[in-house]
C-alpha cells in the first residue's frame, strides 16, 4: 500500500487493474465511465507489454476480451448498461469456455438508451445471467472508490483461480465521484502463476484447446455439470459481506454499492432517534450471502431492502429469509439517488 | 469536526469542478474523510456545473446532500437553484459582480463578494473560483487560508500548472480579505 491519492472511481478502478497486472485492455466509450476509458488510453501503453484497443463496438471489445484472455494474460473490458448488454454473447462465451476475465459495468438509468445518471437496474442481468446459457459470474459491488480499487484488485485473483469471468457492477456515482484511495502495490506478472490451460504456443505439449462447444447432449451436459461443481465451490468460498450495527437492531435495511453507502447516513439519523438500524451489504452479489442474511433476520421482524431500481435484489433477499418475517422494498429509479432521511421514512414505518 | 458539505456552482469554464477538488484535497491533507461528486453530462455543456465537497471526521455516507452547509454560487442561476436549500445557518458565497438579487438568501450568512473585478485587479479572469474560495474559508473557517494554498498547489502541480500556483495564492488571499469586508446580504 502506498500513499493516499484524490481519485475518481473510475480513475482508481483502471489504475487498480493495471496494478493488478492487467495487461490487455479493449472498450468503447460510454459515459459514466469515460474516465476509466481516458485512464487506461494513457497508461496502459506505458506498461511493459501492455495493450489498450478502443475497438470499433462493444461486441468487437468483448470479443478481444476472448482471444486475449485465452493467452491466459490478465484482461479487461468496461463499460456502462447499454454497453454490458451488447457484450452479453461474449460473456457467455467466456463463462462456456472457463476464461477469466474482468468486466465492469458503471451501471446508469435504463432500460434501453435511459440516461446517464446512476443506477442499480442491472442487478438481474448480473447475477442470473444476461447471456444465454446455465452459467455464473462472480459478481462483486463496491461502495466506496477504496473498496472499487480493492475490488478490482481482487476480481482478477478470482477471475484466474475459478476461470471464470468477474463482473464489477458499480454505478455512475462511484464512477464519477472523488475519494482518498491507497492503491494496492503492483504485481509483478511474471510472479503471477501460470495457465497450462493457455495457447502460449504449442511448443513440445499437447495442444490447447479453448471452446464453448460440444455436440453430444451426454458431452455438453458433462462439461455443464463440471462448471455447476465449480460455481458450488465458488458460493462455499467466495461469499461476502459487510454488517453494521447488527448485534441488536431494531431493523435491518439490506443495501448495495452506492446505497449502501447512504444508508450510513441514514443509520446515523436513525441512532439520533432511538433506532437502532442494522445495516447488511452484500459484497458478492452472486454468490449471494443468503444463509448469514437468513441467520441475521430471525433477530429482526423486517428486512428493508432498498436499491436504486424498482426491487431486483430484493427477489434474493425474499429467497433467503424466512416467510414470516416482513420483506418490504424501497427504491429510486431513474437516476434519482435516495436521500438519507427519505430512506429513514421507509425504515420508521416498520419500528 | 461533524460533516461539512459545500456545493460549489457557476458556468462551465468558471471553475467549480477545480475549486471543489480543491476543498476536498486539501480535506484529505489535513487527515479529513473527504468525497467530491460532479454534475456530469449534458448540464455540463452551457448551463450550470456544480459539483459537491464534503470534509468530515467520521466516514462519509451520502456524497449527495441535498441541504449543504455551505453554497459558492459564481452566478445567478446557481444561487437561484441552490441559495434555497442551504441549511438555515448555512454559509452562501456569493458572486456579486453578476448577482444582484439576493432575496433567495433569506436568514443564511451571505457574503457578496466581486470576484470578476478582483480578479480583473489581478489581471487574471480565470481566478475567480479562487477568490471565491479564500472567501469560504474566512466565512466558514473550516479550512485555513494556508491549507488551501497547499492544496490548490499539489492539484496544480499533479496536472503540469505549476506556473499558475502565484497567481492562485494571491487571489486566494484577495478573495479571504474580501470577504473580510463582506456584508450580510441579508443586512442589505
Amino acid at each position: 500500500m502506498g500513499e493516499k491519492k484524490l481519485m475518481r472511481g473510475n480513475e482508481a478502478i483502471a489504475e487498480a487493474a493495471i496494478r493488478a497486472g492487467c495487461r490487455n485492455y479493449f472498450a468503447y466509450p460510454i459515459t459514466p465511465q469515460a474516465e476509466l476509458l481516458q485512464w487506461m488510453a494513457e497508461y496502459m501503453p506505458k506498461q511493459e507489454n501492455g495493450t489498450f484497443l478502443q475497438a470499433e463496438s462493444e461486441i468487437g471489445a468483448i470479443s478481444m476480451v476472448y482471444g486475449a484472455a485465452s493467452t491466459g494474460e490478465r484482461t479487461m473490458t468496461s463499460s456502462s448498461s447499454p454497453g454490458i448488454s451488447l457484450k452479453q454473447e461474449g460473456i457467455s462465451y467466456l463463462a462456456g469456455s472457463e476464461l477469466p476475465a474482468v468486466i465492469v459495468n458503471i451501471m446508469r438509468g435504463g432500460p434501453g438508451l435511459g440516461n446517464i445518471q446512476p443506477a442499480q437496474g442491472d442487478y438481474f442481468q448480473a447475477t442470473k445471467g444476461g447471456g444465454h446459457g446455465d452459467y455464473r459470474l462472480i459478481v462483486l459491488a463496491p461502495s466506496t472508490v477504496p473498496e472499487a480499487a480493492e475490488l478490482t484488485f481482487e476480481a482478477f485473483n478470482l477471475a484466474d483461480e475459478y476461470r471464470n469471468p468477474v463482473i464489477l457492477l458499480a454505478d455512475g456515482m462511484i464512477g464519477q465521484m472523488m475519494e482518498p484511495v491507497e492503491l494496492p502495490s503492483p504485481v509483478d506478472t511474471s510472479d503471477l502463476p501460470t495457465k497450462p490451460w493457455a495457447t502460449t504456443g504449442k511448443d513440445g505439449r499437447d495442444a490447447n484447446t479453448i471452446r464453448s462447444f460440444a455436440m453430444g447432449a451426454e458431452a455438453l451436459k458433462s462439461i455443464n455439470q463440471g462448471l455447476q461443481e465449480k460455481y458450488d465451490n465458488i458460493k462455499e468460498a467466495e461469499t461476502r459481506y459487510e454488517e453494521v450495527g447488527v448485534d441488536n437492531p431494531d431493523i435491518l435495511l439490506v443495501a448495495f454499492g452506492t446505497v449502501a453507502r447512504i444508508a450510513r447516513s441514514t443509520r446515523r439519523l436513525a441512532g439520533e432517534q432511538g433506532i437502532n438500524l442494522g445495516i447488511f451489504r452484500p459484497i458478492t452479489l452472486w454468490p449471494f450471502p443468503g444463509n448469514r442474511l437468513a441467520e441475521l433476520s430471525k433477530k429482526v421482524d423486517t428486512v428493508l431492502t432498498v436499491e436504486m431500481n424498482f426491487g431486483q435484489m430484493v427477489e434474493d433477499v425474499r429467497l433467503s429469509v424466512d416467510s414470516d418475517i416482513n420483506t418490504p422494498f424501497y427504491g429510486e429509479q431513474g437516476g434519482v439517488v435516495p436521500d438519507p432521511s427519505r430512506i429513514l421514512q421507509e425504515v420508521k414505518k416498520y419500528v | 469536526m461533524e460533516q461539512y458539505s459545500t456545493i460549489v456552482s457557476g458556468f462551465g469554464g468558471q471553475g467549480v469542478i477545480l475549486t471543489g477538488k480543491i476543498i476536498a484535497r486539501t480535506g484529505m491533507e489535513e487527515g479529513l474523510e473527504v468525497t467530491w461528486l460532479p454534475s456530469y453530462g449534458p448540464e455540463m455543456r452551457g448551463g450550470t456545473a456544480n459539483c459537491t465537497a464534503i470534509i468530515s471526521s467520521e466516514l462519509i455516507g451520502s456524497p449527495v446532500v441535498n441541504e449543504p452547509s455551505s453554497l459558492i454560487a459564481l452566478n445567478k442561476p446557481s444561487l437561484d437553484k441552490f441559495g434555497p436549500s442551504v441549511q438555515k445557518d448555512g454559509v452562501i458565497i456569493l458572486n456579486s459582480s453578476l448577482i444582484d438579487d439576493f432575496s433567495v438568501v433569506g436568514s443564511r450568512n451571505a457574503v457578496p463578494i466581486p470576484v470578476n473585478e478582483i480578479a480583473k485587479d489581478l489581471g487574471n479572469q480565470k481566478v475567480i473560483n479562487m477568490v471565491a474560495l479564500g472567501g469560504w474559508s474566512n466565512v466558514t473557517g473550516k479550512l485555513s487560508l494556508s491549507s488551501l494554498k497547499n492544496g490548490m498547489k499539489l492539484i496544480l502541480e499533479e496536472s503540469g500548472k505549476e506556473k499558475f500556483v502565484g497567481i492562485n495564492e494571491k487571489a486566494l488571499e484577495k478573495g479571504y480579505e474580501a470577504a473580510k469586508e463582506g456584508v450580510k446580504a441579508s443586512s442589505v
